[in-house]
């Protein structure tokens, strides 16, 4: 049922974790579906890049998969480019999710826009 | 590279198939091909194959073989009892005349949607709760039945965490009641998951209609059974020919009946004697205490279903883990070679989680993190230890990516 790409995320995630002091975090999930996932960020204030992400990820492996591929396809990005990936991005990288995990792909990236809706941080407004 | 372990911990969802079913079920698939309505030599052999495995039906039960209906599956057998009596049920009613039926909360799909379906047609339908430990109270259900009330269907033990029903009460209640009434109740169970271990005698339990399945007993998929009281009424669901005592039209699955009735028969062998079977589920029960007791060390863990044990099969245990989903925890015991299931939405196509865990008052994440183990005729003390040893591992694993 899941691509070679998204057991390979799943079971060798490369950015989970938190940040010490992060920049932003983003958040998106409820209990209801099972899903809860947050996004920690940390941006190069002149630049506006995405300098390190984590994630942090209750869920199922495409959820973890999804986490693990927008960190990967955020890093490096200034936060405008990074508001315009999608989640189709997210699951095309990941050889495409069976169609009841879409959902996956779409929390990953509201929880990055929740993250990039609250920069800059009020203390630096 | 070390050759991985395979641990089936999923009897619950099937069961391997006995090699000595295989070997009963073996003639009818090559040779004995003839189709058992006909009347020669090769028919002849399709329906004495048919007739022996409703003997030993029967014999198990403890009913006549008429009263013994086979089945594409159990899932059938339960629509067939739902549908068919309230089908016959529906012609004899007089026009404005309602019709009721009580059921609970934790039932197998198959009881809980026909009965939903039902209710779209009109019917009403009372679904009762459980408590935290899976069971119905005997007094909501004294409560819900009234005249008008024509069937009562309660699983006998439950697929997700083996909560047993009080089966021989509820049949106690129905007759006690029955007795004062114009109209009689009718009981169905779905035995389905508790065949392997607990009485399943349909006179001593007083129910009118009985659900098994093949594949849950180490028989063949593809085959259910119906066991229907002579007398009851019940219209076919599936019309076409007379096979089935007129109840269900197709030509028989010989090979798949056979295999029904080898598979039944081994419950109960000589060779299985009372003594024996004890003795088996006794050692069933030490083996799913150890591996409770080795799940519970896992810190932030808990046991989901009833806590005493002549409340639950000797087969089954539920367990909860903070801080990880289910579907994940599958998905990477897998990877370690374990086969378990869990009841998150994540595996399920309406992203819901388990209605039977919810229903006994779950809170969501607790459902979306269950796991549930089952047990079978061939699992060891090895097997349990060796996912004892991988599964800490693995949660671990899964709550450092979850930060929970």
């Amino acid at each position: 049922m899941y691509s070679k790409k998204v057991i390979q995320h799943f079971t060798h995630p490369k950015f989970f974790g938190k940040i010490k002091n992060p920049d932003i975090v983003g958040r998106a999930g409820n209990p209801r579906c099972g899903d809860l996932l947050t996004l920690y960020l940390k941006i190069d204030k002149k630049s506006k890049k995405i300098k390190d992400i984590k994630f942090e990820t209750l869920g199922c492996a495409a959820a973890i998969a999804a986490s693990d591929m927008i960190c990967q396809i955020a890093k490096g990005k200034t936060l405008e480019q990074a508001a315009k990936i999608g989640f189709q991005d997210v699951s095309n990288e990941l050889g495409v999710l069976p169609p009841l995990k879409i959902h996956c792909a779409q929390l990953v990236t509201e929880a990055l826009r929740d993250a990039i809706n609250k920069y800059p941080p009020e203390a630096d407004k | 590279m070390r050759k991985q372990r395979k641990i089936y911990f999923d009897y619950a969802a099937s069961s391997p198939l006995d090699p000595n079913v295989l070997k009963k079920m073996m003639p009818y698939l090559k040779d004995k091909y003839g189709n058992p309505s006909s009347i020669h030599k090769w028919g002849r052999e399709g329906s004495e194959g048919i007739d022996e495995a409703r003997e030993k039906v029967a014999k198990f039960l403890g009913c006549k073989p008429s009263e013994i209906i086979f089945t594409g599956s159990a899932s059938e057998s339960d629509n067939l009892a739902i549908r068919g009596l309230i089908k016959s049920l529906r012609r004899s009613k007089r026009a404005g005349e309602r019709m009721h039926i009580i059921t609970s909360a934790i039932e197998h799909k198959a009881v809980l949607e026909t009965c939903k379906d039902l209710e779209k047609e009109g019917i009403k339908l009372t679904y009762l709760p459980v408590g935290p430990d899976g069971i119905i109270n005997l007094d909501d259900l004294e409560a819900e039945i009234t005249p008008e009330t024509d069937l009562v269907s309660i699983m006998y033990a439950n697929n997700e965490m083996g909560a047993v029903q009080p089966i021989r009460k509820i049949g106690q209640l129905i007759a006690k009641i029955n007795k004062t009434e114009e109209h009689p109740t009718y009981f169905h169970t779905d035995a389905v998951q508790a065949a392997n271990y607990l009485n399943c005698n349909v006179k001593e339990l007083g129910v009118d209609l009985l659900t098994l399945s093949g594949h849950k007993i180490y028989g063949p998929k593809g085959v259910g059974i119906l066991y229907a009281k002579e007398g009851i009424p019940l219209s076919p669901i599936i019309t076409g020919g007379a096979h089935e005592m007129g109840l269900r039209a197709g030509t028989e699955n010989v090979a798949g009946i056979v295999g029904m009735g080898e598979a039944i028969g081994q419950i109960k062998s000589p060779a299985n004697s009372a003594g024996r079977r004890q003795s088996k589920i006794k050692n069933m029960k030490r083996l799913r205490e150890r591996l409770v007791k080795g799940v519970l060390k896992i810190a932030g863990t808990k046991l989901n279903g009833p806590t005493k044990d002549e409340d639950r099969l000797p087969n089954i245990a539920n367990f909860s883990f903070r801080g990880v989903e289910g579907e994940s925890l599958v998905l990477a015991l897998d990877q370690e070679g374990i086969a378990v299931s869990t009841g998150s939405a994540c595996t399920s196509q309406a992203l819901l989680p388990s209605h039977v865990l919810m229903a006994m008052g779950l809170s969501d994440l607790e459902a979306h993190s269950s796991l549930r183990v089952s047990l079978g005729k061939y699992t060891t003390i090895s097997e349990i230890d060796y996912f004892l040893k991988v599964l800490p591992r693995v949660v671990e694993r899964l709550r450092k990516i979850s930060g929970k």
